[in-house]
């Protein structure tokens, strides 16, 4: 360290370690005065900024809280309050959140969240990661999750996939397209990088061409275009093919940010495994890709939250996903002037899903670090 | 042939009569170019079995090359490479079975960084030699013990010293019991209290009859350990002998001039 060494005389232009962290022992008053009131255009800043959070907040907690109403079935209650009106939730939270689903039925959607729910943690913690437990585990969660969306058996009625939506429609639509898209982004950025001419070529050009357009474009494909090259009386389910759409739209940016992280990993890393007599695929799977999916980690994350999102343009197609069910409901003139509140809910939903993911991811990077996975 | 190091090293002199056995490794007038600069020039080299080969030479003289052209890293242009009588060419069988009997350590370690030192080990025994993960485990730490580690098998390669890493390398390469070691500067990584430990391993391994053909500047290594001594520059083999005749009687300048800059410190 410098200080030890530097003559008393220099000490003074030595940097020291409080100094690069300068609030380390500081009082609030200390703080504030050094911080926020060190000078007069400061000062002028700290009143002024101070100033505009206290009207906000101000606002939030009487239009939210004060003067909200928070449950009433009479929209003219809401009419007279000058607040939040957090009724409507209460009262449409039923077709927001479940879609066109048979109104009777809806108990099936709470059932499969709850499947959903449980798969996704225990798949995603590491103390069930043991294939032999966890196949037949989501051979009997993902055949539940199906039996109670489509019905049909054990007495309950058939619901086609055309009715499904709200929450477990965005769900459905949500896995489906990592479970389709992360492979398929594996396979395409292994095929970029491939010697093999035909791999390499069939890679660029795909990735290229789907980057290159709008995902409505893709999904009004998948909708309208391909069952045009389907010989007749075949069909396949509408949802699926917009599954399928939005995942290798998906799978396409992915792919490139996977690349990265293939382009990081140090040449000797092949040629260690080369030398160990390694298969193309056991370097692959075993080596390269482990290190390459951590390094690219936070940047597939990015992808997949904003795939969560990218659902709802299934509006679109005439599916109707859980803003697009709130948008619908949010027609009702009785309570159309409370979408405000009703927008906020959906946006706590989509908040409380994205905001998971990121803290699942920053678990996920801790475990990388301690060596856990 | 078993890959063990033996526990009185140097002193069991391999069984290396010359004319006894055919070469275990020829390289016949072999060529490279990268581009158009041409890295090897017609070398050849016969390694008997047994015998211990130091290559070396200032940087760019195309021994690192040579010894990536014996297990196909790299590809070689011209001549021939024959190991243990198979001939390395694009056939993807022969380059699988030359492989099998070679084992390589790098200057770089190149060790797997999100396995732990044990996974390092047995990932090529249980994948390419189909072990169970059991005996992978025993013959993992067998090796590991030769190599004096034992204690860190359950740590990550990036937690090691460097000299700790090299020699969990060296592990790795007797895991898949090869008869043939080749070392690309194995030390030069190393800081210099490191490299001693590093050799310790790699005199051991000599004296149990190994196979082996080094790159490495240290020429107090060459001295105890090689049959065979070799000088390249620009591409060819300039100079090769046994270490009293090459360092006590050099017969080119080149090799003088080599020995002179790399002795003098």
């Amino acid at each position: 360290m410098t200080h030890s060494l530097s003559a008393p005389k220099v000490a003074a232009t030595v940097h020291t370690m409080e100094e690069f962290d300068p609030d380390a022992k500081l009082s609030f008053g200390e703080w504030a005065g050094k911080n926020l009131f060190n000078s007069i255009p400061q000062t002028i800043l700290t009143v002024v900024v101070a100033a505009c959070l206290l009207r906000f907040f101000w606002f939030v907690l009487n239009w939210g809280i004060l003067d909200a109403v928070f449950y009433t079935t009479d929209p003219d209650v809401c009419r007279a309050a000058t607040g939040a009106c957090w009724a409507v939730i209460a009262e449409k939270h039923r077709p927001m959140l479940f879609g066109l689903y048979p109104y009777d039925q809806q108990w099936r959607l709470v059932v499969m969240m709850v499947i959903y729910l449980i798969t996704v943690v225990v798949s995603l913690t590491p103390r069930f990661w043991n294939l032999k437990l966890l196949v037949p585990f989501w051979i009997v969660s993902v055949t539940s999750i199906f039996v109670m969306m489509f019905g049909g058996v054990f007495g309950m009625p058939f619901v086609p996939s055309t009715d499904w939506g709200g929450l477990p429609l965005t769900m459905i639509l949500f896995s489906g397209t990592v479970l389709i898209g992360m492979p398929v982004a594996v396979l395409l950025a292994l095929g970029r990088r491939s010697p093999l001419p035909v791999a390499k070529g069939f890679s660029v050009v795909f990735i290229e061409a789907l980057r290159g357009v709008p995902l409505i474009t893709i999904l009004f494909v998948a909708v309208n275009v391909f069952p045009l090259f389907l010989p007749a009386g075949v069909e396949v389910n509408k949802l699926l093919r917009v599954v399928i759409g939005i995942a290798i739209f998906f799978a396409c940016y992915q792919a490139e940010v996977i690349r990265g992280g293939l382009q990081a990993i140090p040449k000797g890393q092949y040629e260690a495994a080369a030398s160990l007599n390694l298969t193309y695929w056991q370097t692959t799977t075993r080596i390269i890709l482990p290190q390459a999916l951590r390094i690219s980690l936070p940047a597939i994350t990015n992808h997949i939250i904003a795939a969560m999102k990218n659902t709802s343009f299934v509006i679109i197609i005439g599916l109707f996903d859980i803003l697009t069910a709130t948008t619908a409901v949010m027609q009702d003139p009785l309570w159309r002037r409370y979408y405000i509140e009703a927008y906020l809910f959906v946006a706590a939903i989509y908040l409380f899903f994205g905001y998971s993911l990121s803290l699942y991811a920053r678990q996920v990077e801790k475990w990388i670090n301690t060596g856990r996975i | 042939m078993s890959a063990n190091l033996s526990e009185n090293a140097v002193a069991a002199t391999p069984a290396h009569q010359p004319g006894e056995a055919a070469a275990m490794i020829e390289v016949r007038n072999v060529s490279k170019w990268f581009g158009n600069f041409k890295v090897l020039q017609d070398v050849s080299l016969n390694v008997a079995k047994g015998e211990r080969v130091v290559i070396c030479g200032p940087s760019g003289s195309g021994k690192s090359t040579l010894i990536r052209c014996i297990n196909r890293l790299e590809e070689h242009q011209q001549g021939t490479i024959i190991v243990n009588g198979v001939e390395m060419n694009e056939n993807i069988k022969n380059i699988e079975a030359i492989r099998r009997n070679i084992g390589m350590v790098f200057q770089s370690f190149n060790l797997f960084p999100h396995l732990s030192v044990i996974d390092n080990l047995t990932l090529g025994p249980m994948l390419v030699r189909k072990m169970s993960k059991k005996a992978a485990e025993e013959l993992a730490m067998q090796f590991l013990e030769k190599v004096r580690i034992p204690e860190q098998a359950q740590k990550y390669p990036l937690q090691l010293s460097g000299g700790q890493q090299q020699r969990v390398a060296i592990a790795r390469s007797l895991c898949m019991q090869p008869e043939i070691m080749l070392f690309d500067e194995p030390t030069s990584a190393l800081d210099p209290e490191m490299i001693k430990e590093v050799l310790d391993t790699m005199i051991e391994l000599a004296g149990s009859g190994m196979t082996m053909v080094c790159v490495t500047h240290e020429m107090g290594f060459a001295r105890t350990v090689a049959d065979n001594v070799v000088l390249m520059a620009d591409g060819q083999i300039v100079e090769s002998g046994v270490p009293e005749e090459f360092f006590g009687n050099p017969k080119h300048a080149r090799t003088r001039t080599f020995l002179d800059q790399i002795l003098k410190h």
